[in-house]
């Protein structure tokens, strides 16, 4: 049997956490881009454009993660697609986060006063024009601490992935723990990396809250 | 492609589907009431307790809040036997999710009791109620109307949650779920189903809470 010090652990669990802050960034970039697409069909004028995106919404949160990234992994093999759980894992997120980012971004769209459209359209803006210039970048403003509260949730939930096989923190940390035998050593260290990862943003966040409240 | 979805098997299927969405319901259950009274307690401490029980239940909240609920589970699961405690899966589920769950609906019902007016509490207090019974009568009932729909959330989120403890053999929907796909060779057809199942399980979940706030704390709650 190889030995483990404790250094050797730290330092595969530093090399798996690549995977995660990678994930993560993938899956948020990703999910931005497709939450904006869902965002503009959200608070499109169409009542039937508004509905699809309603239900994308809904499915998503009313349905677990786990569930999703399960039928990522063996639904899109069967559209003929190749599927790793690299893949797998980045569109699951993906989707995933698209849904709450938009939710969370039309609420600042919402929150907006009437006469910010009215002040675009009377200014000769169009439809596209007036969301560009007018309402997202303020929606966007408004909307930064619950972004980032997301993200952070965003990052917890690529621990999922270990599930379908992604080579992350945690599936590192069960193949470690299964070699070891230590499992408060080895799961103490992956909570706590995770809470270096996580512990700033929250930070982060609040204070953007409190400077939102203040102003 | 030549794939086509088949739900032949779904007729056979139907009780073992039904027997893991009540696991799910009672993990839920139990995790509602023991979370919602953890969390009073914790904010209820974290408000008017002795300076180290104060900052001992903002760590807490801090940690759970900040990692993942896997690691979570597999820390009380896998890491506390090597102390000594050593839980059947349930348990450890039911532990882990209260655990987390409370991390959230602390900071909720702090904010409910935060939005009690003070008067309130002084008028109980001047009318000869123990300090106790102001908290229990006055301002706590006040404090879970306020929030209770931000708890009715929480406990869906939980619900949802839930799925992951299908990964310490808890025989629960997803647990039941992962089962069939390895008998019937079906797996997205299987998933596609319970992904359904925990829908409608959400939905009817929110709507039930919503009713039953109505009911318990008065109209006005939607």
């Amino acid at each position: 049997m190889i030995e483990f010090t404790f250094w050797d652990i730290v330092r595969n669990l530093l090399l798996a956490a690549r995977w995660t802050v990678l994930l993560s960034l993938a899956a948020f970039i990703g999910g931005a881009l497709v939450g904006l697409v869902v965002l503009f069909f959200r608070i499109a004028p169409n009542k039937w454009v508004k509905r699809i995106a309603s239900g994308y919404i809904a499915l998503f949160q009313g349905t677990p993660l786990l569930m999703q990234l399960f039928l990522m992994f063996f639904g899109l093999p069967m559209l003929g697609l190749r599927i790793e759980p690299w893949t797998a894992a980045t569109l699951g997120l993906t989707f995933f986060a698209s849904a709450y980012l938009a939710e969370i971004w039309r609420g600042g769209v919402e929150a907006l006063p009437r006469g910010q459209w009215d002040a675009g359209a009377s200014l000769g803006l169009h439809y596209l024009q007036e969301l560009r210039l007018v309402i997202l970048p303020q929606a966007f403003a408004i909307t930064r601490a619950p972004t980032v509260g997301f993200l952070v949730q965003l990052i917890k939930s690529t621990a999922l992935t270990s599930i379908i096989g992604f080579e992350e923190l945690v599936r590192t940390s069960n193949a470690i723990n299964n070699a070891t035998f230590e499992p408060f050593k080895v799961y103490g260290l992956v909570a706590l990396m995770f809470f270096v990862m996580c512990f700033p943003l929250t930070q982060y966040a609040r204070r953007l809250e409190q400077r939102a409240g203040a102003r | 492609m030549g794939y086509s979805l088949d739900f032949g098997w779904l007729a056979g299927a139907a009780g073992v589907i039904a027997r893991g969405a009540a696991m799910t319901l009672l993990l839920i259950g139990v995790t509602t009431l023991a979370g919602t009274f953890l969390s009073i307690l914790g904010a209820a401490g974290k408000r008017n307790g002795p300076r180290p029980l104060q900052a001992a239940i903002g760590v807490y909240v801090e940690v759970m809040r900040n990692t993942p609920f896997l690691v979570q589970l597999f820390f009380i699961f896998f890491g506390l036997p090597s102390l000594g405690v050593r839980l059947d899966p349930i348990l450890a589920a039911m532990l882990a999710m209260t655990l987390n769950m409370a991390a959230y609906t602390i900071e909720i019902v702090g904010a409910g009791l935060d939005a009690v007016p003070r008067g309130q509490t002084e008028a109980a207090l001047a009318l000869g109620l123990r300090p106790r019974q102001v908290f229990i009568k006055i301002v706590l009932p006040q404090a879970l109307k306020v929030i209770y729909p931000a708890l009715t959330s929480q406990i869906v989120i939980m619900m949802l949650e839930s799925a992951v403890v299908s990964q310490i053999a808890v025989r629960e929907l997803t647990y039941e779920a992962d089962m069939l796909q390895a008998r019937t060779f079906r797996a997205f057809e299987t998933y596609f189903v319970v992904t359904m199942v925990y829908l409608g399980l959400s939905m009817g979940l929110r709507r039930l809470l919503v009713a039953g706030g109505r009911l318990a704390l008065g109209a006005g709650v939607s």
